[in-house]
Order: structure tokens, then sequence, then C-alpha cells
């Protein structure tokens, strides 16, 4: 069986430094997929990876069979993968519904004549764009509807701006959606509600998801499936009850107990 | 000098004394009164006061040298004794503790002045100061002796100073009366050239004549009889315009709409039937500002949207006016088919388009700084090809492409010697431009645009080709850029290699950036109030007399709008929000309230769905 996404033997080498080596990794279409593991242990340069924003040195990416390296960002995504960034990246001075609408540029087309002269295609592209970013902003309750979409994006409060930004990967329709670490920051209850839209994330909107998380719960309460990165090195993977009980990964995190180094 | 003093308000009326008069800031003081000297030494010795003196203003007492300086201390007096305002906390009522800071502001540039002019009169550096002169002292005491004159520039620097603080403390109708009238006045003086002009068009002559005296300046009598009328205007209007703004933005739906089409179609007559009643200076005055709209409009859209800080924009200038030039002109050296001006534009679009795509390539895939110095550098290469010995043969060099025609249109022919038709082929192209402009802003072009200029990294990300948008920005910019050139060669009839130095690429850039970046309606008032008034590279505008002077008061300028309003003139509502993001923060929490009691509903609504839903899915 084909997976929707496949990486073969990924090693990414920055100067002398294995960010990743030799990490073979699969999703399969309507999997909820978690990537944990200490810090450094690689998993934001695996979703740089991913999105053609770091060229890896050896190894190869499939999406749907065929490789999808060397392609610029702007071509993944099109190709349907998206992604937020564990560092809140919005347009901060664009408004919340524009940061919604541009997103969806690799779906749609007009250039500079149909905005020009106003063309029928134009004005109905434009009319969709801005029907699909309210859908995809109505995802998220009443948090960022109404009055908020035309406030710019640095208004809002922390928890919205990762609210906006899984949104605006929402609206590049993507298959496959990356999610770098959607509640750091956020207290129990908002983390809460996230968890719950991350799971209908797939069940209404059929997006397969690949998620780094720190928070244990949210992992256990979303996954399918964990895989745990070290050192650039996947040393485990399956359900969370599994992984959580899988003495490498306990000595990855909590380190080596006494007696053993004796 | 003295019209300013007469209509100043009548100073200590009404002062309400709090603090001791002794209770002053000290340092503030030296550092003010110290900037006082120095501004009035640097101007004297840049000549201004010598170089600006045969320009009255007002007939016998005030002309524009005077001024030059005389604005100095007034202004500084009302900077100096301003006091901060802290909102919550309450600030001592103003009184003549404020008074007694502008006078000794005034005192200390006075006495600057004063030390300046014995240094002028016992030393002579007339070789490295080329202003050093006699005449310059001469000037400065009023022909009447060196100690009359230091002991005059004291006194008047601590009245002007004492002027100038008293705006603080008089009561604001008597503030909103004498501003009016004083900087009314000033105006119908310092354009005189442009009201003789207009007055002529519409058949006024017998005004302007009895307002104005021979040899230029208003009459005494007269500046007082405006300076009353102005006074008059002033408080008959009082609240008129803010009341009518308010009412405007008040307006909602299709009234709005109407609203604003009255507005264009009023403004749209204006232009259309205004140059019909000026003189030839005036509209050429008119259509130089429209060159240069034009160009600025296209770097609006590379920089103002697209956040390509192109300094070498001049380029596409000359490769419009050269490919005019060598396609219209019987002159052309090399190849001169004598083309029709129509067609003429759709080459040059061409032709431009694809010089913008050579020139961005390699261009584009830098960023920031290294993107302005390596477009700094295209655009030097540009003019430096056209001036070159080895395309000599075909761009004619140094001596350029003469013996442009102008545009035939069948019925009229558009060109140098007639501005005002010049100025209609100019109006065409930037309504063309505000059309392009304004359009391309809210597209999905120009959605990508603003992304790229906020985030480029995660604009790609996002599924945004930004090689490719950019360049589009680029060549949209170009094709702006190339009808200017196209335009400016038709009017003047010639092309040098000249017409199109760095400074060019620089002046449009301070017009897009004192005007308000990224705003259509900045820039409009940005290539007015820098092209119009202080005048371009080489046109002169409206303060002709300030020709030697006009890279130094841009210079200033620039740096005075960075300090104090970096979003520009009329600054786009981003812009402003950017620039003042903890002003607008404030300004949504205060707001806020009406929104905040909704939003803590639904808050407690999505909680509530959200753990059921959770506990689902954790169940599952």
């Amino acid at each position: 069986m084909s997976h929707l996404m496949e990486i073969r033997d990924l090693k990414i080498t920055f100067g002398g430094l294995d960010a990743l080596s030799g990490l073979n990794f699969h999703v399969n279409e309507g999997e909820i997929v978690s990537v944990i593991g200490p810090n450094g242990a690689g998993k934001t340069t695996f979703f740089n990876a991913i999105t053609g924003l770091v060229d890896p040195t050896e190894g190869d990416i499939l999406l749907d069979g065929e490789s999808i390296l060397g392609l610029d960002p702007y071509q993944v995504t099109g190709l349907g993968i998206a992604r937020t960034f564990q560092n809140v990246r919005l347009f901060p001075n664009m408004t919340v519904l524009e940061n919604i609408m541009v997103a969806q540029h690799c779906r749609t087309s007009q250039l500079v004549f149909g905005a020009l002269l106003q063309t029928a295609a134009f004005k109905k592209e434009e009319q969709e764009i801005q029907e699909r970013a309210k859908e995809v902003l109505a995802f998220f309750g009443s948090r960022l509807v109404g009055y908020r979409y035309d406030q710019p994006a640095f208004v809002l409060s922390y928890a919205n701006r990762r609210r906006l930004e899984i949104a605006r990967a929402m609206a590049t329709q993507p298959r496959l959606m990356l999610l770098d670490e959607p509640v750091a920051g956020m207290n129990p209850m908002e983390t809460a509600e996230l968890t719950a839209l991350i799971g209908r994330l797939r069940s209404e909107w059929g997006f397969t998801i690949v998620m780094i998380e720190h928070d244990m719960r949210v992992v256990r309460d979303v996954s399918d499936r964990v895989v745990v990165l070290d050192h650039g090195v996947p040393i485990a993977q399956g359900s969370y009850d599994e992984v959580s009980t899988n003495p490498d990964v306990i000595e990855a995190y909590l380190g080596r107990p006494a007696e053993d180094q004796v | 000098m003295s019209a300013t003093m007469t209509s100043s308000p009548g100073a200590t009326s009404g002062v309400i004394s709090t603090a001791p008069i002794t209770d002053q800031d000290w340092r503030k003081l030296g550092k003010w009164g110290g900037l006082c000297a120095l501004a009035l030494v640097l101007v004297s010795l840049i000549g201004m006061p010598v170089g600006l003196d045969r320009r009255i203003l007002i007939h016998p007492v005030l002309s524009l040298g005077y001024l030059s300086l005389l604005w100095i201390p007034l202004v500084l007096g009302f900077v100096v004794s301003k006091r901060i305002e802290l909102e919550g906390v309450e600030s001592p009522e103003p009184g003549s503790r404020d008074l007694v800071a502008g006078a000794l502001m005034g005192l200390a540039g006075g006495i600057g002045m004063a030390l300046f002019m014995v240094c002028l009169n016992i030393f002579d550096l007339r070789d490295p100061l080329v202003n050093w002169s006699p005449k310059l002292l001469e000037l400065l005491n009023y022909g009447r002796g060196l100690s009359f004159g230091v002991v005059a520039w004291i006194i008047t620097c601590c009245v002007l100073g004492l002027v100038g603080s008293s705006i603080h403390v008089v009561p604001a109708a008597v503030r909103r009366v004498v501003s009016y009238a004083t900087f009314g006045l000033l105006s119908i003086a310092v354009l005189e050239g442009a009201i003789a002009d207009l007055s002529e068009g519409f058949g006024l002559e017998f005004l302007t004549d009895a307002i104005y005296a021979k040899r230029g300046g208003i009459t005494l009598v007269w500046s007082i009889v405006l300076a009353a009328l102005i006074g008059v205007i002033s408080v008959l209007t009082k609240g008129k315009f803010k009341a009518a703004k308010a009412n405007y933005s008040e307006l909602q739906g299709p009234e709005r709409k109407r609203a604003s089409r009255v507005l264009f179609l009023v403004v749209a007559l204006l232009t259309l039937v205004l140059p019909l009643f000026l003189g030839t200076i005036m509209n050429e005055l008119l259509a130089n500002v429209g060159l240069f709209l034009l160009l600025a409009l296209g770097l609006n859209i590379v920089v103002g949207l697209a956040g390509i800080l192109d300094l070498g924009y001049v380029a596409f200038f000359a490769v419009g006016g050269y490919t005019t030039a060598v396609l219209t002109s019987a002159d052309s050296p090399f190849f001169a088919p004598e083309m029709h001006f129509a067609v003429t534009l759709v080459i040059v679009v061409v032709f431009a388009g694809l010089v913008g795509l050579v020139i961005g390539a390699p261009v584009i895939r830098m960023r920031g700084d290294y993107l302005a110095i390596v477009t700094l550098g295209f655009g030097e290469i540009i003019r430096l090809l056209f001036m070159s010995d080895w395309l000599k043969p075909y761009f004619g060099g140094a001596q350029g492409i003469t013996n442009v025609p102008g545009v035939d249109l069948g019925f009229a022919t558009i060109k140098g010697t007639d501005p005002r038709s010049v100025f209609y082929l100019v109006l065409v192209f930037c309504a063309l431009a505000i059309y392009v402009s304004w359009r391309l802003q809210a597209s999905r072009l120009g959605r990508a645009w603003m992304a790229i200029r906020e985030d480029e990294k995660v604009a790609e990300a996002m599924g945004i080709n930004t090689v490719n948008a950019k360049l589009l920005a680029f060549v949209v910019g170009a094709v702006l850029a190339s009808f200017s050139g196209a335009i400016l060669v038709a009017k003047v009839g010639s092309v040098f290699p000249n017409s199109f130095m760095i400074l060019v690429s620089i002046i449009i850039l301070v017009v897009v950036i004192v005007g308000g970046m990224g705003n259509i309606a900045g820039v409009l008032v940005g290539s007015f109030v820098l092209i119009g008034i202080l005048g371009g590279p080489r046109q002169p505008g409206l303060l002709h007399e300030f020709q030697s002077f006009k890279l130094l008061i841009y210079g200033a300028l620039l740096v005075f709008m960075m300090l104090q309003r970096p979003e520009g003139l009329v600054p786009s509502a981003r812009r402003s929000q950017e620039l003042h993001q903890e002003e607008f923060l404030q300004d949504v929490w205060l707001k806020g309230d009406a929104h905040e009691a909704d939003e803590q509903v639904a808050e407690v609504h999505t909680e509530e769905n959200g753990d059921s839903k959770g506990q689902q899915e954790g169940g599952a």
C-alpha cells in the first residue's frame, strides 16, 4: 500500500552537525501523527525539510509516491502541504481576513489584467476567496469573526494568533498539515479547546496531520501514532502507550538511571 | 519683520501665574537656546538671507531673506515652552514661567547671532565660507552699524521667543485667529507668482495689482486688511470643516457612495477646468508635478506595496525617454522610423517591461540593503550606457537625441511650448496610474505583495511564488516610469543622459516617503508639496527662489519627517498602525469594551463545547 507521504533515509547536515541522520517516516491518509523528542532532536528541521525550506543532504521525500525534493516552498504548498511555525509568524500588519485570503494564493489564478479590467472571473474569484476565508475563520467559533476581520493581526492575543496561523494553513487547502507546537504557550483551557479542534480538523476537514508537540496530554489525546526523535534518529514509534513505556524514550527524556551508569 | 510682530497676540493678557518663574528646566533651555543660535548662524552662512533678500513679502518691511531667519526663534520658542502632557496626570497651567522660558531661549539665540556678527566683523573667512561677506553683515545689522545690529538681534530674538511661547498661554480662540492670519498672509505673500497667474486667468488682475506692490510683496495697508479678513473668515468657519468631515465619515452604504462620487466628480472637474484659467508657468508647473506623480505612483507600487527598496528607479524613466526619442525623432542617429507617439507607447511598454525583467531577475533574489545597493548600481549603469561612446552611434552619447516631435493628435499637437496640453496628457496617464494602483492594491496580487513585504519567507511557505510576484511589481513600476519618461521627452523635445541622474531616483523616493508610503493620496500630496512647491531636480517649483537650497530643504524635511511623522503627510491607515502600534493597541483596548461583553459570552459557549468535544475525543 502506498502512503500519503513517505520519507526515506533522510539526512540533513549543517556543517559538521547531523541534524537528521537516516530518518525513515511515513504518514497514511487520515492519520494524526505526533513527532516528539527532546530539544534539538531535529523536529523542526524535519518540518523545514518537508516544506522545502531546507535542502536535505541525502534521502528522499515522497508525496503520493512522487519525490518533492528540490521543489521551492511555494510549490510544496501548492502540492498540498501546509504548515504553521513554532514561533508564530503571521503577517502582522495585514488584517485577520487578509491573512487568510492571501494564503489562498496558490489555489487562485487572477493576475494583473483581471484586477484592472474587473472581469467577471476576477470578481467571482475574489468573492470565493472571501467566502472561503470566512468559512475557515468560522471554524474557530466566535474568536476570529465579525469585527475581528478588519483588525490587524498584531492586535490579537497570543492564543488567537496561534489559531489564526492554523486557519491560514487551512486556507491553503492542504492534504497534509504540519503543526509545529500548536499549543505551546497556551493555558490549560485553551489547550483543551485546541486539542478538540485538531481532532475536528481531521474529522470535518479531512486533513492528515503531523504535529510536533511537547504537551503529552495533547499527544495522548489526539495522535494515532507517535514518533520519537532523538539526535536526528527515530528511537521509537507506535501508539502513545507503547512509546510512553519504551525505556529508550524515557532515557532520552530523563537520562539513564544512576545504577546503570556504574 | 515688524509685520509678524504686529500680528502677534497681546502677549501676556490673562496669564495665570502658577509656578515661580525661576523654576526652569535649565538644561532644556540651554539645549534649545544653543540650537537656536546654531540654526541662525547656519542659515546665515549658507547664504539664505542674502540670496532671498530681493524677494519681498510685505512691501517695505519683510523680505523672504529675513523671514528665513526670523521663523527660527519663533518656532523654537513655541517648542521649548511646550509641556509634555501625560494622560491622567494634571499638568500645570501654562503661565508666565513658559513665557520666560521662551524669552530666555530667544535671548540665547540672539546672543549667539550677535557673537556671530561680531566675528563676521573681525575675521575674514571668506575663503572656505563663501557667504562670510560684509554684505551679510550689512544685511544683518540693517545697514546701521554693528552695535545697532547686535542690540536689535538680541531684542528681536528675545521677543520672537516670547511670542512663540505665548502661543501656549493665550486663549484658544485668539491662538486660532492669529495663527490663521499669520499663515494665510505669509502664504499669500510667498505664493505671489501663482496667485497673480491665477487671477490673471480669471480676469482679476486689478485685485493683484492692488494687493501687491510693484516690486513684489504685499503692501503694508493691504497686509493689514488681508490679515483682518483671514482672521474674520477663520472665526466664521470655525468647526465647519471638522463637522463636514465628521458628517462624511458617518455616512454609510449607498449615501457614502453617493457622497464619494460627488466629491470625485468635483475634484475631476476642477483638475480639468482649472488649467484653462492658468498661465504658461503654472501649467508647466502642473505638468512637472504630474510627471513626477506618475513616477512616484509607480515607485509606490514597488516600494510601498511590495517592499522592494529600488534606488535605481530612474533607469526605467530613462528607458521610456530614450525609446520614445529613438522611435519618433528624425534626428535619431542610427534608426529613425519617426513613428507616431501612440505607436511608440506600445513599444515603450514592451521595452520597459523587458528591461524591468532583465534588471529585476538578478536583483530580486536579494533582500533589504543589498537589493537597494544593487538597484542603485543598475540605475547608474543605464545612464552611463546611454552616455557611453560605445553606444554613441545609437543614442548620441552626451549630446543625446534632439528634435523629438510633440504628440500629434490630428486636431492639435501636444508639445512643450504649450504646457497646458502636456498637462492634460500627463493627467490621463496619472489617472491610469492611480486606477492601476487602486485596483492592484485590493487584488490577489496586491495581497501577495503585502505579504512579501511583511515576511518574505513565510509568504513563500504560504504558497506565493515570491520571485514572480516581486518581478511583477518591478515590471508594473517600470512601465509606469517609462510612461513618464516618454511624456517628458515629448514635452522637452530632446533627451540627454544627464536628465536621468541618480538624484531623480532619490527625489522620487523622498516624495513617496514624505507623502506617505503605500497610500495613493499620500503620494499625490507628496508630489504637490515637494515638486509643486519646492521643485524637482531640474524643474523649478512655486518657490523658485529656493532653487539653490532645494536639496538642503529636501534633506531637512526628510530628517524632520522621519523623526516626527515617519508615516508621511497622508499616511495609509496600515502604516500609521504599524508605526504607532502601541497607541493603536491602546485605542483598540479602549474601544473594545462593547466587543468585550459579547466576547465573554461567546467564550463561555466555546469553552463548554470545547470541553465536551475534548472529552469525546479523549474517550474515543
